[in-house]
């Protein structure tokens, strides 16, 4: 498509969805009430580790007030030794995770829930349900957790053949890593630390659900994906599918963590018991201490240089903490650490270790940024070590079109050279700093980013607009971008065309918001229905004119008569072909499903300023900007959203986000007041640099955006703090107190002071 | 126990409801009210998401009692907009997309409307300083600081 001929792709324009955003019109999840509903609450474990010996819920039962209880009795029994996969998620675990059944894994684990006239009711009775445990040991660190003597959380699980914390492994291997390291003039080797780190989305997990008495299901929701929250719910609690009609609410954030379900079967089974609507809200204590945050992470990267930067080998050993249940992203750590870059030799393994933690869910490209923190800090001190630019380091090694990454592709035209170029170029980065305990630091990340099933309906209203529903829950802005390629494609005003998201019955199967997939794959699908709406209008302007469907063209909007024909018959435009509809054929309008392919990989690279207060070990980022190949902004604004968002996400991880345990096995951080996430204070504005070079395999050229901008920003941040201070930072957070610490073990930094 | 009888004026219309005495301000609203442009985000203050005015000062409603509202009065974000016409900050917010989940929007707009009424020529730092108590996890805060900084830029010319 022409750039310059583009009215509505590239163009910043109102969200569709947007009036009743800033009104407070939106519905989100909590928002919803039903006639005669009721509330449900959940009791959660006090012991991080404890054997189930028994549940009596008499006296819960008994509370006036109380309408229905549920335990894990209540639904489906999935059996350990036998797997069921949906998508990359195994019931086995989901539904041990929503409420517990032999054990209680960590401490809020879900055992009980009850639904009552209210909410205080609803606490009261779980406060009633009498729990017999045998408490266990608990592990909480990968170091505990692997240890020889260590408390085994699953007996079943078995690493080298003897009971173990390790639920698997994941290796990646290209050339031959010794005889690269061999080659090596230098060789740097580190070792890191990353703590578990929230999504953060400011609203907690709600839904309302109705169950009819035969079985017809009605579930409001906030997820990141209706079909995924149908899908699991049928699973879980044995009602099919084609009884379940899943509403997708507005969602207030969800960065991967609302990818799977805590509530929604719960509320079923007790709605079915009860015979009432059950509405459950979350508390922000409970998405902390219960839903799943990221991996906390060891790794151990070393990496080989010949003395003119050209890298001959690079291994990476990553340990990722699963929660309580196996199901770290091992594959996006080991898979795209050292996927920016051309090493003919690449060792990458990844342990899923499962602790009494909480079970972790997907956050923005699951595991990058631990595979980018460890290797873009290795990669920082190599070229301290060969005395070259790190940017040029990288843009020396960078992978291009041809190379054969250790994760499997051989990649097709990508642009990370040109975000190491952009940033090689840009006034940031040739703008000196000036100020004591400045420091600039520069890294990469890349993603994988994602295809998969998509589905659109596109139809002509009776009066000549457009409506376009996709199966897609919007997180940030994808309605705006659907509209300007519908737009676009019919050749018409942006204003007519609107843009819904359907329920599970109301649109065809639609993977979960997530992977970076909903413009690449809703856009494909939303092309192929446009044009075959178009096919269809031009065949009923023919049948008005009596000419064949292939001498009339659709141009500015309108079907136009071509060749011999052009002068016989003025122009229709879409409102008078839809006022003519039912003479001509009835409805117009199309769909299309697909499971998409060809989203190819994302690249961006980062470089971030910061000064660090070596008094209080405060560091302040004063300026950044974030590089990164976004094949074709469809709307700058959410592209760059997109961007700011995820480079926010990254300070956060690097500068304070943790999850701090007590010695009793404990979050005693589950509350935004301590669990210190970035606030508008403590940012600078964020720059954008977007590349733009079109994915060849896609019809718009887009490529997912929303992952890639949170996978270089922890390392960035770290090496900032290097060439501010001097000192190489390994375990994150460089929270003050950490901070501090490195300062007072450095004496060269205190005389300096 | 008796429910306590509150009234109130909400977005300039006199009101009355019941309330429990421990019910926050914002369960009234949202529950009883049915004004669930509020959001409650933490429930302890720190995420900003339920922010109103109260008599014209900036509050938290998940920290305020319902009962303390009685001969008070209060603005929620469905009072932001008139009819036909929204805020300026509303419409800038739409047309700089200094919003994407929408989920902070209600209590960052409110907040903002705060701002600009008592510093209607705000630095960045004064804006940032101001909004730190409203969390946003999609944004990094740069297109809202944007916003806002030249909605007040606008609403200065237009009273010229």
């Amino acid at each position: 498509m022409n750039d310059q001929s583009n009215k509505w792709i590239g163009k910043r324009t109102v969200r569709p969805d947007g009036a009743d955003k800033v009104t407070g019109r939106a519905a989100y999840a909590a928002d919803a009430t039903m006639p005669g509903m009721i509330w449900a609450k959940v009791l959660r474990s006090p012991h991080p580790h404890a054997t189930i010996k028994s549940i009596d819920t008499s006296k819960a039962e008994a509370l006036p007030g109380v309408k229905a209880v549920a335990t894990a009795a209540d639904f489906v029994d999935f059996p350990v030794d036998t797997p069921v996969p949906l998508g990359i998620q195994d019931m086995r675990w989901m539904s041990r995770n929503m409420l517990a059944k032999e054990k209680v894994l960590f401490h809020g684990h879900p055992i009980a829930a009850v639904a009552a006239i209210n909410e205080e009711i609803a606490a009261e009775a779980c406060a009633l349900i009498e729990v017999e445990y045998d408490v266990l040991p608990f592990a909480i660190e990968i170091d505990d957790a692997i240890a020889k003597d260590a408390p085994i959380l699953h007996d079943f699980m078995k690493f080298d053949g003897k009971p173990s914390n390790i639920a698997g492994t994941l290796e990646h291997t290209l050339g031959d890593v010794d005889a690269g390291f061999a080659e090596a003039d230098v060789v740097i080797e580190r070792s890191f630390t990353t703590k578990p780190v929230h999504q953060g989305y400011i609203e907690t997990h709600a839904c309302v659900v109705s169950v009819a008495p035969d079985n017809r299901t009605t579930i409001w929701s906030s997820s990141q994906g209706q079909f995924m929250v149908r899908a699991m719910t049928a699973y879980l609690t044995g009602i099919p599918q084609s009884n379940i009609k899943a509403i997708p609410a507005e969602i207030g954030g969800g960065f991967g963590g609302k990818t799977i379900v805590y509530l929604e079967p719960v509320a079923t089974i007790l709605s079915k018991k009860s015979g009432r609507p059950v509405k459950m809200v979350m508390t922000r204590e409970e998405v902390m201490r219960a839903t799943g945050p990221t991996s906390g992470s060891k790794s151990t990267v070393k990496i080989g240089a010949k003395k003119d930067g050209t890298i001959v080998a690079g291994q990476g050993t990553f340990y990722l903490q699963a929660g309580c249940l196996p199901g770290s992203p091992i594959r996006g750590a080991a898979g795209c650490a050292f996927a920016p870059y051309d090493i003919k030799n690449v060792h990458s393994f990844g342990y899923d270790v499962v602790s009494n933690r909480s079970k972790v869910a997907a956050y923005r490209a699951p595991g990058a940024p631990i595979g980018a923190f460890a290797v873009e800090s290795v990669l920082d001190e190599l070229a301290v070590e060969l005395g070259m630019d790190p940017l040029k380091l990288r843009l020396k090694n960078a992978a291009k079109e041809g190379t054969k990454a250790a994760h499997g592709p051989t990649y097709p035209r990508i642009g990370y050279a040109e975000t190491v170029e952009a940033a090689l170029k840009s006034e940031h980065y040739n703008t000196p700093l000036t100020g004591k305990f400045q420091g600039r630091g520069v890294a990469s990340g890349y993603w994988f980013n994602a295809g998969g099933e998509s589905s659109a309906q596109v139809n002509i209203t009776e009066d000549g607009n457009v409506v376009v529903t996709t199966g897609h829950p919007d997180i940030g802005g994808s309605r705006a971008s659907i509209a300007n390629i519908t737009a676009e494609l019919l050749g018409i005003n942006y204003d007519q065309v609107s843009v819904q998201i359907g329920d599970t019955a109301s649109i065809g199967y639609s993977n979960l918001t997530g992977g970076s997939r909903v413009l690449f794959a809703s856009a494909m699908v939303v092309t192929e229905s446009t044009e075959q709406v178009i096919e269809q209008l031009k065949g009923r302007a023919a049948k008005i004119w009596g000419i064949d469907p292939s001498q009339v063209v659709w141009e500015g909007g309108e079907a136009r008569p071509m060749g011999e024909h052009s002068a016989n018959f003025p122009s229709m435009s879409l409102e008078e072909l839809a006022a003519k509809a039912n003479a001509t054929g009835g409805p117009i309008g199309a769909g299309s499903q697909s499971n998409t392919v060809g989203a190819e990989g994302g690249f961006a690279t980062h470089v971030c300023d910061v000064e660090v207060d070596v008094d209080l070990g405060i560091v302040r980022v004063l300026r950044y900007t974030c590089f990164q190949d976004v094949g074709r902004a469809i709307h700058p604004s959410y592209v760059e959203g997109q961007l700011q968002g995820g480079v926010a996400q990254g300070i956060g991880w690097a500068l304070n986000e943790e999850y701090i345990y007590n010695k009793k096995g404990q979050v005693d951080n589950p509350g935004f007041l301590d669990y210190r996430m970035p606030v508008c204070s403590d940012l600078p504005m964020l720059d954008c640099g977007i590349i733009e070079i079109p994915n060849p395999k896609h019809p718009q050229g887009v490529r997912g955006v929303g992952e890639v901008p949170l996978v270089p920003g922890p390392a960035a941040v770290r090496n900032a703090v290097h060439d501010a201070l001097g000192i190489w930072i390994d375990d994150l957070p460089l929270s003050p107190p950490n901070v501090l610490a490195a300062i007072d073990a450095n004496s060269s930094l205190q005389a300096a002071e | 126990m008796a429910k306590i009888h509150v009234s109130t004026t909400i977005n300039g219309e006199p009101t009355e409801f019941l309330c429990d005495a421990a019910d926050s301000m914002l369960d009234a609203l949202r529950d009883t009210l049915g004004l669930t442009g509020s959001k409650e985000g933490c429930g302890t203050g720190d995420c900003g998401a339920c922010s109103i005015t109260l008599d014209g000062r900036l509050v938290c409603s998940c920290l305020m009692l319902a009962a303390e509202a009685d001969g008070h009065e209060i603005e929620t974000i469905e009072g932001m907009a008139a009819p036909d016409k929204l805020h300026p900050l509303q419409q800038k917010f739409l047309e700089s997309a200094a919003l994407q989940c929408g989920i902070c929007t209600p209590g960052m707009l409110v907040a903002a409307k705060s701002l600009l009424e008592r510093n209607p020529n705000p630095t960045e730092t004064e804006v940032r300083f101001w909004l730190a108590g409203n969390l946003c996890r999609c944004t990094g805060y740069d297109k809202i600081v944007r916003a806002v900084m030249e909605t007040a830029a606008d609403m200065r010319e237009a009273a010229r």
